[in-house]
């Protein structure tokens, strides 16, 4: 029943929260109203989204979100270099192929978000059968080491978070 | 104002800066970088500490000043972090459908297309505007 009523869970308690970050002060008609969002937004989209698995381990999402922020910031430092100071002919831009071992859409989405965001490289494409990620980096002289950073340091994380 | 909201306001202003450095930092870039898939990279990076500098000094601003916290650049933060790869995708996307050949990239396997080039079912919107630019 319950289950029924709330087909995703996670989504349904990101609504609410969501709702109460927007109107920006405590109110109790707020609160009803996000509630509100929160069941009905979740049953409207339910059926483009039949599977919910939710995570194997959340408790490990805070740590992923602190290497990522962190990895923003460094990564925006070594790319403004880049910019300022590199010559147009030094810079070596490269495609890199990301095997994947993720198969949920939601981690690969995680993934291919986290690659945008983490300035340097951005994702572009996914193979025809969702095995493979083509990356571009904005200079990379040696792309397998892009490859392995990405695998070990986002991929490995987050196959314990979903999978 | 004593002496402890001084501090904040140098703090501020120093994000208000480091904001606008790296805003401006990835505006040079669309114009320095030398093909639009470098170009990408400018944007997407702008957006993430540019703006991020740019909202934390908006959310020390208003308690120190107001006396109340601000929950929306949170939110603001949550959009963009949210919406910056999904643009990013869609552009490179557009990119390789107008610019590169599937034989210039790297194959994901051997017998394997990038999705952008997979085989399509029906034809695509890109075959449609070339059929009625000829014909």
């Amino acid at each position: 029943m319950i289950r029924r009523l709330y087909p995703h869970p996670w989504l349904s308690v990101t609504l609410i929260l969501v709702w109460m970050l927007l109107v920006n002060r405590w109110a109790v008609g707020s609160l009803v109203f996000a509630v509100i969002v929160g069941t009905v937004v979740p049953l409207m989209t339910a059926p483009y989204w039949p599977e919910a698995r939710g995570y194997s381990r959340p408790e490990k999402i805070p740590a992923y979100l602190a290497i990522v922020i962190w990895d923003i910031l460094k990564a925006n430092f070594a790319v403004a270099q880049i910019v300022i100071f590199m010559p147009r002919r030094a810079l070596r831009p490269a495609w890199v192929v990301i095997p994947l071992q993720l198969r949920r859409p939601e981690a690969i989405t995680t993934l291919a978000a986290t690659i945008t965001l983490t300035p340097g490289t951005v994702s572009c494409d996914l193979a025809e059968d969702g095995r493979a990620l083509l990356v571009h980096c904005l200079h990379a002289p040696d792309p397998d080491s892009v490859r392995d950073e990405i695998q070990t340091r986002y991929e490995a994380r987050l196959k314990e978070i979903f999978e | 104002m004593g002496d402890g909201a001084m501090i904040w306001e140098f703090i501020v202003s120093g994000l208000l800066v480091v904001g606008g450095f790296f805003g401006l930092v990835g505006s040079y870039g669309l114009v320095k970088l030398p093909d639009p898939m470098t170009r990408l990279h400018a944007p997407t990076k702008s957006a993430t500490l540019g703006v991020g500098g740019v909202l934390l000094a908006s959310m020390i601003w208003f308690p120190v000043h107001h006396g109340h916290f601000s929950w929306h650049e949170l939110l603001i933060t949550l959009f963009l972090f949210l919406t910056a790869p999904v643009t990013g995708f869609f552009i490179a996307k557009a990119h390789m459908h107008l610019g590169w050949d599937a034989h210039e990239l790297p194959r994901p396997a051997p017998d394997k297309h990038w999705a952008t080039f997979a085989a399509p079912d029906q034809e695509s919107l890109v075959d449609r505007v070339e059929a009625a630019r000829k014909g």
